[in-house]
């Protein structure tokens, strides 16, 4: 759906050019608000890479790349996910709910509660593709909707019926240190969740690249009627399209649950905008998945340089969130200097 | 009672109503306008700003209005002239929206979360003391200008679509465009300028949510607005009478939601109300067309 058409060569030069056009929009902008760019840009690169910055980039990169390629699974095949955040909120929420109420031994309550993460997020947003496939209600708008809901249903269920009532925070108890992703591997800098990342990441490029479903999805994306007439059956497709799309989203809310804050608090899963960010890096990256893993690197360092720019500078690091809609709206504004006329 | 009732839904529903206004111009005219929460939260923080600035409620809104119209210029350009995907466009919009007035909130008024000010004020109401408890006629009183131009936009809309040539050739626009531009009619010009519109439209919706009954400016306060006036316009089938009726709809489920919240119910699952209602009444009115294709 989005410029797939073009060859490799041109959309390299479609995305550079959009990120040097955003990179100059967003000056202005720093610029009208009486700040200098330069220092900014500088800050914000220097903070991506260096001291603590690469080790930060690279724990950003783990759910953001998941996000990301939940995102591009459904763009390639023509699906706009824009449920990402409440497949995730629910896939955490199973994940939590399992590691801390499953009576069974750690590393098995761990593995569980991964794959009740993928089940509840994929559940989630195959609901979603239901509803559109049998009442026309389209996928983009029911995934959001149900957003909203799984909001507001994980932010009450956590703020009473789960709540940990010895912190003053609307959250749930802490998962065992049994049940929890190992933060290093061997004493190495690798975390579990990084690995499952990783395997994931290799899956979806391999089967993209060469699997039969992955070439599916990806004329389906182009041309629904002709993978329709090519004998695919586009019904289950959407439906199964989405149930991974929504299955990926759940695994990172399970990974950051189990991985790094150890228990659902209200809010903390949706604050850094994994979802969004996500969808933007899918987008930059037209729905490839190489190129989505490494724009979501990207965006990730974006954000890790913003942080220490507004440590650095006192301005508001959701610049970098600005940064990354004005890259989104240039690239989608290229047909001006690549259309023939 | 029943007419503060009546009085909050009908304040409630008017952000929702001008932009499900914007965006079935827009998609009349063939452009699927996803940005509409977007621009409605660049409305709100213009209005404020400029409220801030100036101190005068007419400059804020006319300002939202100007202002909203430029931001939706991306999707003017991009969907409309150079054959862009309004959806990238418009998710694109929305997170502009959203990182740019969170970040011009920090940048020039130093504040994060929610911006109040002395100079802030509300849009004046319509008051006429002795008809105010009348049933009914007390609830329609008492609004500011911004409500009375949303209930008279929903009459224009239908004449200019329905009763015109104009309108007529905007819906042969969205409909076939190939047909309209055969006819003689400029295709991409007429789209840029109801997306402008649309834009300005939205302005004003921001402008009833930021001054409309609170006067002040808070991260995000869409809060989602802008897509359940997406769903309006899908559940009113374009058409002003049936959005509004939609609107209404959703105005009362706010508004119910708000009581109950009073009355000790977790706001949390007030919050979902709109939504789920919204949701349910697409599915209601999706199983009804299927039920009319199987007949």
């Amino acid at each position: 759906m989005i410029a797939a058409a073009l060859d490799t060569k041109s959309r390299l030069a479609a995305i550079l050019f959009s990120i040097v056009a955003a990179v100059v929009l967003g000056g202005l902008v720093v610029g009208l608000t009486g700040a200098n760019p330069i220092s900014v840009y500088l800050e914000i690169a220097k903070g991506a890479v260096l001291g603590r910055g690469l080790d930060e980039t690279l724990a950003r990169s783990v759910p953001l790349v998941g996000m990301a390629l939940a995102a591009a699974i459904a763009l390639r095949a023509g699906l706009v996910n824009l449920g990402g955040d409440g497949q995730m909120l629910i896939g955490g929420l199973a994940a939590a709910l399992v590691a801390l109420y499953l009576p069974v031994p750690g590393v098995a309550r761990a593995v569980l509660a991964l794959a009740a993460a993928i089940c509840a997020g994929g559940l989630y947003a195959w609901l979603a593709a239901i509803l559109q496939l049998s009442l026309g209600i389209p996928f983009l708008i029911a995934s959001l909707l149900f957003s909203y809901i799984a909001r507001g249903l994980t932010s009450y269920l956590v703020r009473y019926p789960l709540r940990d009532p010895s912190t003053g925070m609307p959250e749930t108890y802490r998962v065992a240190s049994g049940a929890r992703l190992p933060a290093h591997i061997l004493d190495l800098p690798v975390s579990m969740a990084m690995v499952i990342m990783a395997v994931v990441a290799v899956v979806i490029v391999v089967n993209d690249r060469s699997g039969v479903n992955g070439f599916e999805w990806r004329m389906t994306g182009l041309n629904a009627r002709f993978a329709q007439y090519s004998g695919v059956d586009l019904s289950r497709q959407t439906q199964r399209v989405a149930f991974l799309s929504g299955a990926l989203a759940g695994l990172v809310g399970a990974l950051l649950i189990l991985g790094q804050q150890y228990r659902f608090t209200d809010g903390a899963l949706l604050a850094p905008g994994y979802t969004w960010s996500g969808l933007m890096a899918a987008v930059l990256a037209m729905a490839s998945p190489i190129a989505t893993i490494v724009t979501s690197v990207f965006f990730a360092a974006l954000q890790v340089g913003g942080f220490s720019m507004e440590r650095a500078l006192g301005l508001p690091a959701v610049l970098t969130w600005v940064l990354q809609a004005l890259i989104i709206l240039c690239l989608a504004a290229r047909p001006i200097f690549f259309r023939k006329r | 009672m029943l007419n503060m009732l009546l009085s909050q839904v009908l304040d409630l529903m008017t952000p929702v109503l001008l932009a499900a206004m914007a965006g079935a111009l827009c998609g009349r005219a063939g452009v699927f306008n996803i940005a509409l929460e977007g621009k409605m939260l660049v409305g709100a923080f213009v209005a404020v700003a400029t409220s801030i600035a100036f101190g005068s409620p007419v400059l804020a809104v006319v300002s939202a209005v100007l202002c909203t119209a430029i931001f939706a210029s991306p999707l003017a350009l991009g969907g409309a002239r150079l054959g862009g995907d309004p959806i990238v466009i418009g998710i694109g919009l929305n997170l502009l929206a959203s990182g740019l007035t969170t970040y011009l909130l920090g940048a020039i008024f130093g504040v994060t979360g929610t911006l109040v000010d002395p100079a802030v004020t509300a849009l004046p109401k319509l008051v006429v003391p002795v008809l105010a408890d009348v049933p009914v006629l007390g609830a329609i009183l008492g609004h500011n200008a911004l409500v009375y131009l949303s209930w008279l936009l929903i009459f224009v809309f239908n004449i200019y679509l329905f009763r015109t040539p104009w309108g007529l050739r905007l819906r042969g626009i969205g409909e076939v465009p190939s047909a309209a531009a055969a006819m003689g009619a400029n295709v991409s010009r007429y789209q840029t300028a109801v997306v402008i519109v649309a834009g300005g439209l939205c302005g004003l919706a921001g402008a009833q949510l930021a001054l409309g009954s609170v006067a002040l400016f808070a991260e995000n306060m869409t809060a989602g607005r802008g897509w359940i006036a997406v769903v309006a316009v899908m559940l009113g089938r374009a058409h002003p009478l049936g959005i509004a009726l939609a609107c209404l709809g959703f105005g009362l489920a706010d508004a119910v939601g708000l009581r109950l919240q009073g009355q000790g119910l977790p706001n949390q699952i007030t919050d979902i109300a709109p939504y789920a209602i919204t949701l349910l009444a697409m599915i209601g009115l999706g199983l009804r067309s299927m039920k009319k294709r199987s007949v």
